[in-house]
C-alpha cells in the first residue's frame, strides 16, 4: 500500500531536507522501518536501543494517534498519510 | 557542526522569556521559538509562542509540550512566515544547563534556551543544541539585538 510519511521539522537534517517520503508498507510499523532503513541516521531519534517508539514521538495515521489504534501494528491503507509529530519535555 | 552555532534574538524577546519564567515562578514556564536559520551558522528569533506547561503533576521541575501544542506553535509559525526553531523553558532556582532529563527528552535541530530563574528574577539565559549522536548538548552563543539583514 503506497504510503506517505510527514518527516517533522528536526529530523529534515537527516532526510536530505525532505518533509515526506513514500513507501509501499502495510502497517505503520512497515512504514517507520522503511523510513529509517532509508534514512538511517533517524533510527536513534525515533527509537530507543531496545527499539521502542520514544515517548516523545508521537504517530498519526492521518488524524488519529496509533496509540488508541494498535500502534506501530496499525494497518495503512492507499493514500494514508503517516505523521510523526513531536511532544518537547524537559526540566532541571 | 564545525563552528559554534549562534542564536540571534532581539531584547524584547530575551526579556519576554525572562518575564514569563517570572511570572510562572516557582513552576517553570514553556514556548515555542518561530524564526529562521539566516545562515549556516546563525538561527535568528523572531516571535515567540508562549505555552502552557501540562506538566501539572511536577511543574516546578518539569515541563512538557503536547503534540496538539507542537501544532499550533507550527500553525503560529506558518501564519507569520516563520519556523518553529525552537523551545524555551526556565530552570527554577536551578541553572540554565541541560538537564539528563532535558538531554533524553530533546530532539535534534531544535534550539534550547533554558533561563534560570532564581528567587523569582531571571538571570542566566543559554542555547542548546542536541548533537546528532544525542550523547551530549552543544553550545549555542546567544547574541541579543543581532538580527539578519531584512
Amino acid at each position: 500500500m503506497a504510503i506517505k510519511v510527514m518527516i517533522p521539522t528536526p529530523l529534515r537534517v537527516y532526510a536530505g531536507k525532505r518533509d515526506s517520503a513514500e513507501f509501499s508498507a502495510a502497517t505503520v510499523g512497515e512504514a517507520l522501518g522503511h523510513l529509517t532503513k532509508e534514512f538511517a541516521d533517524l533510527r536513534k531519534h525515533l527509537f530507543t536501543e531496545e527499539g521502542k517508539l520514544r515517548s516523545f514521538v508521537n504517530v498519526y495515521v492521518n488524524d488519529e494517534d496509533i496509540r488508541y489504534l494498535a500502534k506501530e501494528n496499525t494497518p495503512t491503507k492507499d493514500g494514508d498519510v503517516v505523521s510523526i509529530v513531536p511532544s518537547i519535555a524537559g526540566g532541571c | 557542526m564545525s563552528a559554534v552555532q549562534k542564536l540571534w534574538i532581539g531584547q524584547d524577546l530575551a526579556e519576554r522569556i525572562g518575564q514569563h519564567g517570572a511570572e510562572t515562578y516557582p513552576y517553570e514556564c514553556c514556548g515555542a521559538l518561530l524564526g529562521r536559520d539566516a545562515s549556516e551558522e546563525a538561527r535568528e528569533v523572531r516571535e515567540l509562542f508562549p505555552l502552557v506547561n501540562r506538566r501539572e503533576d511536577s511543574p516546578r521541575n518539569r515541563f512538557a509540550v503536547t503534540a496538539e501544542d507542537v501544532l499550533d506553535a507550527e500553525k503560529a509559525g506558518r501564519v507569520a512566515g516563520l519556523d518553529v526553531v525552537g523551545w524555551y523553558h526556565s530552570h527554577p532556582d536551578h541553572p540554565a544547563r541541560p538537564s539528563e532529563f532535558d538531554r533524553e527528552h530533546a530532539w535534534p535541530w531544535y534550539s534550547y534556551i533554558i533561563v534560570s530563574v532564581q528567587s523569582g528574577e531571571p538571570k542566566e539565559m543559554t542555547s542548546w543544541r542536541l548533537n546528532d549522536d544525542r550523547a551530549a548538548y552543544s553550545v549555542e552563543e546567544i547574541e541579543v539585538g543581532r538580527h539578519a539583514q531584512a
